[in-house]
């Protein structure tokens, strides 16, 4: 194995298991191993990969995917992504299989009836954070206001109330109603 | 609202794949596990809201990107561990693929300034999946004070302290699990004394 893929190994895998309550928070991490320990980005090109993460769909960590496909190529991407995915799907695999066979035990219930206010108290201020982080002026804070009650009313298909928002939003753009 | 799937009408391992990487590719704006109950529960009923919300509780507690976890607890949930396979790699390859190709189109649809726009109006929409799914999930909490003051405790050090996640879900959630471990445990002590 190559340096570089033996350098995306070591430094993405041991990230993947400190992720708790989703990608972003090994977002900072993630930039000062890539630019300032090892320079195998600059600050311009991690941005860039950033924003590029952000706006595409699935999973935002898939930047690790980019970072690994300009680091060492083809090889590069398959292993910083399977470095940053791998090891945790195999310990929530054990977890979902003890589930199963431990089904309605004690400590099983425990863990759902704890566990479940600190998932929604972390889900609401994750949609906070997003929320105050919206571009796009009031008229994005309506339309996310207005497909919210959609999704709860309404039996919309999620794709288009997606696409519908991109297009409210640049229809008042050139309506001149929207910064 | 929604139904429980029976065995028989639960998807096969190459249904799953196809769902995930449907959901990969076309989940626009993030809020991912919000595209996921829209399908899952709300759409098909192949899972009610109390075992989403189950398998989400767990995936934003054990580490690794929760979405990841959710797709593979999904998938095992409805069709073991080729199930499992199937969730991880629809919601991961896919999609890892396509970022590549995006890669290159964004760098040229970059320079149009509608392009942010279409963009910014997409996330705004997105977050309605996110915000139900907080909604949804506030919801289901149980109305008594230790967890109600767990959820706020959360809400507040991860919103407004900006605290880091790990130390907030490692405290609080040792705190919530504990407190609900001795009510579960007092409640079956005294069930069964009254049935003795």
């Amino acid at each position: 194995m190559n340096r570089a893929l033996a350098g995306l190994l070591t430094v993405f895998a041991p990230l993947s298991l400190a992720t708790i309550g989703g990608g972003q928070a090994t977002v900072a991490e993630i930039q000062r191993q890539v630019v300032d320990v090892h320079h195998w980005l600059t600050q311009a090109q991690f941005l860039s990969d950033f924003a590029i993460a952000r706006l595409a769909p699935g999973p935002g960590s898939l930047m690790v995917t980019l970072i690994g496909w300009q680091v060492a190529g083809f090889w590069g991407a398959v292993v910083a992504t399977l470095a940053l995915f791998g090891p945790t799907a195999f310990l929530l695999y054990a977890v979902a299989y003890l589930w199963r066979r431990h089904r309605g035990a004690l400590w099983q219930r425990a863990l759902e009836g704890g566990l479940r206010p600190i998932a929604a108290g972390m889900i609401a201020a994750a949609v906070y954070v997003l929320f105050g982080s919206l571009e796009g002026g009031l008229a994005a804070r309506v339309i996310a206001l207005v497909s919210t009650a959609l999704v709860m009313y309404t039996r919309v298909n999620a794709l288009l109330l997606v696409l519908g928002g991109g297009g409210v939003l640049i229809g008042l753009h050139a309506a001149g109603l929207a910064g | 609202m929604s139904s429980i799937a029976t065995p028989s009408d639960r998807p096969s391992a190459f249904t799953l794949f196809l769902i995930f990487a449907r959901i990969g590719l076309t989940s626009f704006g993030g809020g991912l596990s919000g595209w996921l109950l829209r399908e899952f529960v709300q759409q098909r009923g192949w899972l009610s809201e109390e075992e989403f919300l189950n398998g989400l509780s767990i995936s934003q507690a054990l580490p690794g990107v929760n979405v990841k976890n959710m797709a593979i607890w999904i998938g095992y949930h409805l069709a073991g561990r080729t199930g499992a396979i199937a969730g991880f790699a629809g919601i991961i390859v896919p999609p890892a693929i396509f970022i590549l190709l995006l890669c290159t189109l964004f760098t040229a649809l970059a320079r149009y300034p509608l392009t942010h726009v279409g963009l910014a109006g997409a996330a705004a929409a997105a977050i309605g999946l996110s915000l139900s799914m907080a909604i949804t999930a506030v919801r289901r909490v149980r109305r008594s004070v230790p967890p109600l003051l767990a959820m706020a405790c959360v809400f507040v050090a991860v919103a407004i302290l900006r605290w880091p996640l790990l130390w907030v879900a490692l405290g609080l959630g040792t705190a919530s699990v504990a407190w609900e471990f001795r009510r579960l445990r007092a409640q079956a002590r005294a069930g069964r004394e009254s049935g003795a």
